[in-house]
């Protein structure tokens, strides 16, 4: 099912938690809400899931109006942060929880209720696991049943959030990876929150980048990555570093320097801009290539990847320069002066974040 | 791992110290409480067992046993709804004077019991607010059963609901929406995921609000007109017996009283000690 948010708005108190949000997603997509903390992410996914009432705007399942139909009708696969299994039901009788509150008409029959239910518990790899409650489970595998049991609805949508927040590191990467797996085979759309951009980038079709209530950027991890739209998206979506400076007639100088970088022409800027640039795309240039001039701070290796890190000689920013290791060479690992040049670089205004 | 303090931490005081505040309390807890329930019983049987049944077994005795137990069986019900409603009430929703409200409950637990039956006394009294608009309809309120039940309904509230707020609070709003997410209605709800969830809190509550119903002296005192075989309650039987100077009697009758107390005590342990967690006391360990 498509869903379509159209200037949704929601206001507690003083604080605005979201700024009149429009997003389409199409059937099947799978979204990532992706922002800080405070951003409106998960205010966002409740609105949508009809936890949350918002105080103007339409939310569209397909095309049909769901703003004023209540959570219990909405029927959206929910799966909360710290799951919510119902603490005195087993895990089968936690994935069977929404089948057996169907009204009576609309409810499968007990055998019809046992096979989906098995069939869910195979599919979360919790087969043997049935009668267990949830105590007696580990993170990752309470996860798995509350994904189970909000699968189970037949939902219209998939909503998940933070679902890899309460678990640790390794666990997490896997899980990753297996519920990019269960939504390629089940098509479900699915929107899910996350504060950590890698698990957005690596997990999502398309990531929705918030920030203060209103969306920033939405587009592929890659498009996000390499071309943000501003200098919060950049900032907050892997390393990279800000320098600024001044722009005029395609030119940038940074400030206190008098170096002059070209502006490519795609980019129409003018006035106090910031010029943002990634670690892997910066290049060591000879002295007489114009680039940015710094000198050496630090050289750092670590799981196989080397960076300098580089004082900006001007406005005294730190950059970090990825280096492959052929590139290394005879570098002084202190105090050498050396120049970059950014080979892939972003430039927003100053003065907006 | 509890935070249990050990002979061998670092907090630990000198050993004549340690043992004189022991000392100091086990004595406190032999004279003040042992040594009074021994005697209860002691003097209870002081005329031996015959003595004692045909005291339990007295019409006013009967009569007395009776009342309390429909006390009791009015009481307890009724604020089992009440604390459940408004234990859901404070912790589920958000509404302007929550704060008072929660002040409120605690009401009964600071008020003189005494006071509380004046209060019934002058609303329902002959002389009181509603005295000729009851006394119109001969409806009798004061030194009447309705009374009685009234006053302990107003003591014994806060105990279920006391109970059960910290533990809804810890427990938070996110399985019910998880429920309702799922199609559940009010029923299904609260029947197959609050009340499983409360459920041995609840019946803690509803414990020490029978003990306290079937116990109340003070607000019934009042309220009851103390009319023998009509309007005493077992408490107030065993005053009027002790004032009568039939001591034995007095004695047998409190040693139902007692009984009841002990009894409540062993299933208060039992729960604690099996369901500990899922009693509030000590739900904040999650």
């Amino acid at each position: 099912m498509d869903l379509h948010l159209q200037s949704l708005r929601k206001q507690f108190g003083a604080t605005v938690a979201l700024h009149d949000v429009d997003l389409d997603v199409r059937s099947g997509e799978l979204v990532a809400l992706l922002g800080p903390s405070g951003s409106g992410k998960t205010t966002l996914l409740r609105a949508i899931a009809g936890l949350l009432p918002v105080d103007s705007g339409r939310i569209l399942f397909g095309a049909r109006d769901a703003t004023g139909v209540s959570l219990r009708d909405r029927r959206v696969g929910f799966v909360f942060q710290h799951y919510a299994l119902f603490r005195h039901l087993d895990v089968f009788e936690n994935i069977a929880f929404g089948l057996r509150s169907r009204p009576r008409r609309e409810r499968p029959a007990p055998a019809e209720i046992s096979r989906r239910v098995n069939e869910l518990l195979a599919r979360v790899q919790l087969a043997d696991l049935g009668s267990r409650l949830p105590d007696q489970l580990s993170g990752g595998q309470r996860q798995r049943v509350a994904l189970a049991r909000a699968m189970a609805i037949d939902p219209t949508l998939l909503l998940l959030d933070e679902p890899f927040g309460a678990l640790d590191a390794k666990v997490r990467v896997e899980l990753r990876r297996w519920l990019r797996q269960i939504h390629d085979d089940t098509g479900y759309t699915t929107l899910f929150v996350t504060h950590d951009q890698e698990e957005a980038m690596e997990l999502a079709d398309r990531v929705v980048v918030l920030n203060r209530g209103r969306i920033e950027q939405v587009g592929t991890p890659d498009e996000i990555y390499r071309r943000p739209v501003s200098s919060f998206v950049f900032d907050f979506i892997g390393r990279g570093a800000q320098i600024a400076g001044h722009a005029r007639d395609g030119r940038f100088t940074p400030q206190g320097s008098d170096v002059m970088l070209p502006i490519p022409e795609r980019v129409r800027i003018d006035g106090p801009a910031l010029l943002s640039v990634r670690p892997h795309d910066l290049q060591i240039v000879g002295p007489d290539a114009g680039g940015l001039r710094g000198r050496i701070r630090q050289l750092r290796t670590l799981a196989g990847r080397t960076t300098l890190d580089v004082e900006m000689a001007g406005p005294g920013v730190t950059l970090e320069v990825d280096l492959a290791s052929d590139q290394i060479g005879d570098l002084q690992p202190q105090g050498e002066w050396i120049h970059l040049a950014p080979t892939h670089a972003s430039w927003f205004p100053a003065g907006r974040s | 791992m509890l935070t249990e303090s050990h002979a061998d931490s670092a907090l630990s005081e000198p050993a004549w110290l340690r043992w004189t505040l022991i000392g100091i309390v086990v004595v406190a807890m032999l004279g003040l409480i042992a040594l009074p329930l021994a005697l209860v019983a002691v003097e209870a049987l002081a005329q031996g067992w015959v003595a004692y049944f045909s005291a339990i077994s007295d019409r006013d005795t009967v009569a007395a046993i009776k009342l309390t137990l429909l006390v009791a069986a009015i009481t307890v019900p009724l604020n089992a709804v009440f604390g459940i409603a408004a234990a859901w009430s404070i912790t589920k929703y958000e509404f302007p004077g929550k704060r008072l409200l929660l002040a409120l409950i605690d009401l009964p637990f600071a008020i003189s019991p005494v006071v509380a039956g004046l209060v019934f006394v002058l609303l329902f009294g002959a002389q009181g607010w509603f005295g000729d608009w009851l006394a119109e309809r001969d409806l009798q309120i004061i030194f009447a059963t309705p009374g009685i039940v009234l006053a302990t309904v107003f003591i014994t509230f806060p105990f279920v609901a006391r109970e059960l707020i910290p533990l809804m609070q810890a427990q938070g709003r996110d399985e019910e929406e998880a429920a309702v997410s799922l199609g559940a209605n009010g029923w299904t709800l609260f029947w197959r995921v609050t009340l499983p969830n409360i459920k041995w809190a609840l019946l803690y509550g509803v414990l020490l609000c029978n003990a306290r119903a079937m116990g109340e002296f003070g607000a019934v005192s009042v309220v009851s007109g103390h009319i023998r075989g009509l309007t005493n309650t077992l408490p107030l039987h065993v005053e009027i017996l002790h004032n009568e100077f039939s001591f034995a009697a007095a004695f047998a009758v409190a040693s139902l009283l007692t009984l009841l107390a002990l009894v409540t005590l062993l299933i208060k342990i039992w729960l604690e000690a099996r369901h500990g967690d899922a009693l509030a006391v000590r739900a904040g360990r999650h």
